[in-house]
């Protein structure tokens, strides 16, 4: 079945789609600001539509300058109480927000699930548990700062900008607001335009723990309220993830001043595959590798690098599970490929395929039948690229694998590390002594060693050069919210 | 069904191709070479997929059509001490008739008992289709001399087995006498005639997931219809993961060969549910062409009661209980 259509199995599963109705979404939603919901000051709004079906999901606030303005005050006046906490009081709210968040993880991974587009498998088995695992992680932490390696009374910095994108929009949430509540910081956090419903519920998660009142602020908004975030002079932290470019923006923006900023930016991840791999694993491997989340993931391993002399085998088996991938309705509990989340994704996605093409790389399509509306992307596998190809060099963001060879070790390190990029790497073979030599060489904030996009609170996540500076995650990820 | 599927992409025979096959069984040396230089298998990637594939969501007509293909693979088995003809003539009619209430619900594939009852079965069953499969060479632990082990064998064929489940020599895999192992299949493949061979590894004897895949293309290359996982007698039996990966040696070895074997899981597999979840492995690993009793089947007596009471739930929309199922 690897390039004619199959014919329609006896055993075509049968569609076992979510419950949407497990989750409320309101027809508009305000600003959450010093613990209540309110318009925008300038009375702006914009729509959040469902990747998968184009459909309008809710109106909500679109927040302008003077709502940042007042989103910081409001955080400012909550950081003096909050930052005097005992850290076991800190302590108990985090734990109560956990706690909340595992209880009422079903209507979160529906919601997530249809705001962003990706399938209810991995909202419902990786986002939420990580979601949930990270609060209970810092939670741990608060009461225990004296102890994290920083010297005695470590203070916090004051009150956190932070500005998170739409790949993972709960997760990166979690990433940015357990270790700043943890420390003692407040927050004034600005999910990405196409998904703010998460963030928003969030907030009344916030309230339902009893939270008090301006320790977390939520702005939806796009990228002006984000410029004005990072900007304001009552910001003592700027938290970014997202793309370089915005990065290297807010880098500009920021200096000369004394915000502290860390940057979780693009990659390139290559996953390196020897000859002497658990070839079946390692197939899984680059699935999870590029086509988790559709590819729209910073540290995706998009640069297949494949000994030469297995090159045959691994990309007969890659093709042959990649005809088993499901696309569709991402509330289906048997989809594994969602839809692409925005209409902008997918055209950049399009263009850089299309360079991809241009530029001789000779392409594969996986046979997926598309759905009429939203915006999908049928997994796509670039043979034949070289480090001179465009979709070698360029994140392209999405379910597109290029796929390249090297013939020895040191070809595989020289490769890896010829990108402007350092997030993530994998190492895939039987050999523990190559594990760790080649992974000490690798110049990649995280490298996974027979397996590939495993995340936990407990490891330090973050890039080299251009994938950006600073550490989320572990004890680390504590050092970014301290004034250490 | 077809039976053969040409490799699609030749290129990946070149290293353990076809070619090379008839000359890796020439030597005990030769033999450990191929074996060993076998991809290797990740434990925790083997489990995390299995795992993940057993998330599957099976509704409605699927699982209707899931839970009529698993009675119809499952090979329904006595290997007790206590077995009496009465016994097995109990089985085998349980086997053509499972569900007297519904007389739709499929024949299960074979009965499956110890050599000195195969006649039995054989009478009992005539002319239902309804295989008899037969336990030889001195299950389950298989410790006795080969010309034993073959006299058991043909004791099976000549009482009329159509198939012969024979197990290995665990202690000769372990010491890497591969060869041994080898020309014992051989020798069990000539004795069988006619009848299918299926090769039980005791895979919770092997313990290693490497072990598992040389097991198994040992067991192809000497000649297996069939590679089982286990005799049900022991801690460790059927599991997903080692099915998965057993799975996946026969998709290769035909992508090599151009032979299809089968696959049998056998042992601890007794819900529905579970049965249901190696069906998605066969699905998404060897592929359609195996989801036919011809290719799959599963090594379990308790499963059948389970199964046809979620069927029965299926065409009444209630739960029965184990009192509208028969205890044989």
């Amino acid at each position: 079945m690897a390039s004619t259509p199959a014919p329609a199995s006896a055993f075509d599963y049968a569609p076992a789609p979510e419950s949407r109705s497990v989750v409320d979404i309101a027809p508009s939603y305000g600003l959450f600001i010093d613990g209540e919901f309110t318009e925008a000051a300038g009375g702006k709004v914009f729509k959040t539509v469902s990747p998968s079906t184009e459909e309008v999901l809710s109106e909500v606030a679109r927040a302008g300058a003077e709502d940042v303005d007042r989103a910081v005050k409001a955080a400012r006046k909550a950081f003096e109480k909050w930052s005097a906490l005992p850290g076991s009081e800190r302590a108990k709210y985090l734990f109560r927000i956990a706690r909340i968040i595992q209880e009422r993880s079903r209507e979160l991974a529906v919601l997530e699930t249809l705001d962003n587009g990706k399938p209810i498998r991995e909202t419902r088995d990786a986002d939420l548990p990580l979601v949930a695992a990270h609060f209970f992680y810092y939670a741990g932490w608060a009461d225990k700062l004296d102890h994290a390696g920083y010297g005695a009374n470590p203070r916090p910095l004051g009150v956190a900008g932070q500005v998170i994108p739409w790949n993972f929009p709960l997760l990166m949430l979690a990433w940015k607001i357990a270790p700043a509540l943890a420390t003692g910081n407040t927050v004034v956090l600005k999910p990405a335009e196409t998904t703010p419903l998460s963030a928003l519920f969030f907030a009344d998660v916030c309230r339902q723990a009893g939270l008090p009142r301006g320790v977390v602020n939520i702005l939806t908004g796009y990228g002006d309220a984000g410029s004005a975030l990072v900007g304001h002079p009552d910001v003592d932290k700027v938290a970014f993830t997202g793309s370089t470019a915005v990065g290297k923006a807010i880098a500009r923006q920021i200096a000369g001043t004394d915000k502290r900023a860390t940057l979780e930016l693009g990659g390139k991840g290559a996953n390196i595959v020897f000859d002497d791999a658990p070839v079946d694993q390692a197939v899984e491997g680059i699935v999870t590798g590029i086509f988790f989340n559709q590819g729209q993931v910073c540290c995706a391993g998009s640069r297949l690098l494949v000994q030469e002399s297995v090159h045959d085998e691994v990309l007969h088996a890659l093709k042959r599970r990649l005809t088993t991938l499901r696309l569709g309705d991402p509330l289906d509990k048997n989809t594994d490929i969602g839809a692409i989340n925005s209409a902008e994704q997918l055209a950049r996605i399009t263009a850089l395929t299309e360079t991809g093409e241009a530029e001789g790389a000779e392409r594969w399509t996986a046979p997926c039948e598309l759905p009429s509306t939203g915006y999908w992307f049928a997994p796509t596998l670039f043979t034949g690229v070289t480090q001179a190809h465009t979709v070698a060099r360029d994140e392209i963001f999405g379910p597109v694998l290029s796929v390249l060879t090297f013939r020895t070790p040191d070809e595989a390190v020289a490769k890896a590390n010829n990108s402007q990029y350092g997030l993530s790497a994998g190492i895939w073979t039987e050999k523990g002594s190559r594990i760790l030599a080649v992974a000490n060489k690798l110049r990649a904030g995280v490298v996974w060693a027979n397996t590939f996009n495993k995340f936990d609170p407990t490891s330090p996540f973050g890039g080299y050069k251009e994938s950006g500076y600073g550490r989320e995650g572990g004890r680390h990820g504590l050092e970014a919210y301290l004034d250490v | 069904m077809p039976t053969t599927a040409p490799s699609s992409e030749p290129s990946t025979a070149s290293a353990r191709g076809a070619g090379s096959l008839a000359d890796v069984t020439g030597s005990d040396s030769a033999l450990r070479r191929f074996l060993h230089g076998l991809p290797g298998v990740d434990a925790v990637g083997l489990e995390a997929r299995a795992a993940a594939l057993g998330t599957r969501s099976i509704k409605t007509t699927a699982k209707a059509y899931a839970i009529d293909l698993a009675i119809s693979m499952i090979d329904l088995t006595t290997l007790e001490g206590a077995d009496t003809p009465g016994k097995v003539r109990a089985l085998a009619a349980k086997a053509v008739h499972p569900d007297p209430t519904d007389r739709t619900t499929p024949r299960t594939a074979a009965v499956c008992v110890y050599p000195d009852m195969a006649r039995t079965a054989v009478a009992a069953l005539a002319g239902s289709g309804v295989k008899v499969a037969s336990v030889a060479t001195a299950f389950p632990a298989g410790r006795a001399a080969l010309d034993v082990k073959l006299a058991d064998v043909r004791d099976a064929v000549a009482a009329g087995a159509d198939e012969i489940d024979m197990v290995i020599d665990r202690g000769a895999f372990l010491s890497g006498r591969y060869l041994k192992v080898y020309e014992e299949i051989v020798a069990v493949k000539t004795e069988c005639g006619p009848a299918r061979l299926k090769v039980i590894f005791e895979t919770g004897e092997l313990s290693t997931y490497d072990n598992i895949r040389r097991a198994s293309w040992l067991g192809m290359l000497a000649g297996a219809d069939f590679i089982k996982t286990s005799t049900g007698k022991v801690a460790t039996n059927a599991t997903p993961a080692n099915t998965l990966l057993m799975l996946e040696a026969v998709r290769d070895y035909r992508e090599q060969t151009g032979v299809q074997i089968g696959v049998k899981p056998a042992g601890g597999i007794r819900t529905s549910k579970d049965a249901i979840k190696f069906l998605v492995l066969v699905n998404e690993t060897a592929g359609e062409d195996w989801l036919d009793n011809r290719w799959f089947r599963f090594g379990a007596s308790s499963l059948l009661n389970d199964l046809l009471m979620q069927r029965q739930k299926l065409s009444t929309g209630r739960y029965s209980g184990p009192d509208y199922v028969t205890v044989d």
